[in-house]
């Protein structure tokens, strides 16, 4: 077996694992990037559409666009990379065991590891749609791969389940293309993607938004030959005699993604409820050395966010090796951010009490869309933070850059917690005090 | 589209915009009074913006895809390098999809020069090496 030493090895070469590497690169980091597909990029390489880079350069270009300015600065930093690599297993000492047809199974040894696996759509499996399993089910950002990267149309008239970004760009794509897109359903009461995607990719081309409906058959035997779709009250629990037939060649799923964390839980990383790896405000997991960014750590809605975490991700995995041979002390003191009244999840879900005066990136996303609120972190029920904010949904991921002057948390503070409330609660909670 | 027609959408008196510019989602009426345009219902001055433009005369940026001979890829994702008029999105799709290309392709790369006569280009949208 083939075995070599890097200083940091960055699993995945999508957004966030070139985006990571950069930057080690740049700090005098020895880096190797492993990327399981035959090209570098991921899946930004199949997002054709414009809307990219706003934050990151400044101008709106296409997903692939963007990505190729991230490899054409890993090939001018001349960052080594090994493509059609698989990673099977990571251990807790940061070896890497991986495997490529030309040089068989490696093992990398690593002073720090970086994960930029990226996420993974939700199937027919996990939402579990009865009927046949005929041909032409797919999960949106599969037939995207089809269409965009390697040329096929999976049908001709489709229904897609989810208002997923992906799903409704999807239905703009294949109208583009002449195909006819019967509806986009989905379960909620609102729309799960960006406005922008509902404005731009349904509206302009009046395909019909089903709201509080979902699938409830799959008709065909050997192909999909229609669906039905039945009405749902707030338990998303099926409406007796609300079903409605369309016929339809083809089902796209957009119902949702995950962290891909099966090497992180193999490790022996913990997880959080979000899917994605425990981290605190290094962004370090809660194996020393192993850090993660992008969508493994945490399913971001623009990439320009993910790069901006990759950067970050690369510094530290950096300093870590550089200066934080002596962590012990760092490490003792953390604290819990936990997510209090309409919070989903919150990263980082620990911050480091001797980094409460740096500059603390906290992402969240709220449960329920809601109007005119106030963003608070609280230690117990004292208010460290707050921020007013007009509306909130869960498809738009809130960002809180802070830092926390010495003496407004006590000494011997253990959690924070991040809450969104009406600004009327907060009101009333004032009185009461 | 005929001038008659496009004539028929322009004297289109009242409209409600959905904004896109940001997450809030206005819902902005822009009315066309005897020749004057009065926009109600925008949050800032962006939406405003956004607003006069998608009454008069609204715009998409183009993405695709053409196909490719001898690429690393069958197909090669494209764009239009500035805004085209609505009206025109199916037109020049079909035109787009109806081209070959030959690799090697540079992102950036000017693939169709001035199509429709709209004087846009469509250029590439990343490399594309040929097939080894």
């Amino acid at each position: 077996m083939k075995s070599l030493d890097v200083d940091i090895a960055v699993i995945g070469a999508g957004s966030a694992g070139l985006g990571a590497a950069i930057e080690a690169k740049k700090q005098g980091m020895d880096v190797l990037i492993l990327e399981r597909n035959d090209e570098l990029g991921g899946i930004t390489l199949q997002c054709i559409h414009n809307g990219f880079g706003l934050k990151i350069f400044k101008e709106e270009i296409t997903g692939p666009e963007y990505i190729q300015r991230f490899i054409d600065e890993v090939k001018e930093l001349k960052i080594p990379y090994k493509l059609d690599t698989m990673v099977i297993e990571i251990t807790e000492d940061k070896e890497i065991y991986a495997v490529n047809k030309k040089e068989g199974l490696l093992k990398i040894k690593a002073k720090a590891i970086i994960l930029a696996m990226g996420c993974r759509e939700k199937t027919r499996g996990a939402i579990n749609i009865p009927g046949f399993r005929p041909a032409g089910v797919y999960t949106a950002g599969q037939a995207q791969r089809f269409v965009n990267i390697e040329g096929y149309l999976p049908g001709k008239t489709y229904v897609i389940l989810g208002s997923g970004d992906i799903g409704m760009i999807m239905a703009r794509r294949l109208t583009w293309l002449g195909c006819e897109v019967k509806a986009v359903v989905e379960i909620k009461s609102y729309v799960s993607g960006l406005i922008r995607n509902q404005v731009q990719c349904l509206e302009d081309y009046n395909i019909p938004l089903i709201l509080n409906h979902t699938i409830t058959k799959i008709h065909g035997k050997d192909r999909v030959e229609g669906i039905t779709i039945s009405s749902v009250d707030q338990n998303w629990d099926q409406i007796v005699g609300s079903d409605e037939y369309i016929e339809c060649d083809s089902i796209l799923l957009s119902v949702g993604l995950l962290p891909e964390n099966e090497l992180t839980t193999k490790a022996g990383a913990e997880l959080s409820t979000n899917g994605g790896p425990v981290v605190d405000n290094y962004l370090e997991t809660t194996i020393d050395g192993i850090f993660a960014c992008g969508n493994v750590l945490q399913v971001h809605d623009l990439v320009d966010n993910v790069s901006a975490e990759a950067k970050r991700a690369g510094e530290n995995a950096a300093i870590y090796i550089k200066e934080r041979s002596n962590k012990e002390q760092i490490k003792k003191d953390l604290i819990k951010i936990v997510p209090g009244i309409n919070v989903g999840y919150v990263k980082p879900d620990y911050v480091n009490f001797s980094n409460l005066e740096n500059l603390l990136h906290f992402h969240l996303r709220v449960k329920e869309p809601d109007r005119d609120v106030i963003i608070v972190i609280k230690e117990v029920n004292k208010i460290v933070y707050q921020r007013v904010r007009s509306f909130v949904i869960p498809s738009e991921m809130i960002e809180i850059r802070t830092k926390f002057k010495s003496e407004v948390i006590s000494p011997n503070c253990r959690e924070l917690k991040i809450e969104v409330l009406p600004v009327s609660l907060l009101e009333v909670i004032d009185e009461v005090e | 589209m005929s001038e008659s027609s496009k004539e028929d959408k322009m004297s289109e008196d009242k409209k409600v915009i959905r904004c896109t510019v940001c997450p809030t989602g206005c819902e902005i009426t822009v009315e066309n009074v005897d020749g004057e345009v009065k926009i109600r219902g925008f949050g800032c001055k962006r939406g405003e913006e956004y607003a006069k433009e998608e009454f008069s005369a609204p715009q998409r940026i183009i993405t695709a895809t053409m196909r490719v001979e001898n690429g690393f890829l069958p197909i090669i994702p494209v764009r239009t390098e500035n805004p085209i008029p609505k009206e025109s999105v199916f037109d020049i799709i079909r035109e787009i999809s109806s081209i070959k290309v030959k690799a090697p392709i540079k992102v950036g790369d000017i693939l169709i020069k001035n199509i429709h006569d709209l004087g846009i280009n469509v250029i590439a949208s990343r490399d594309m090496p040929i097939k080894t």
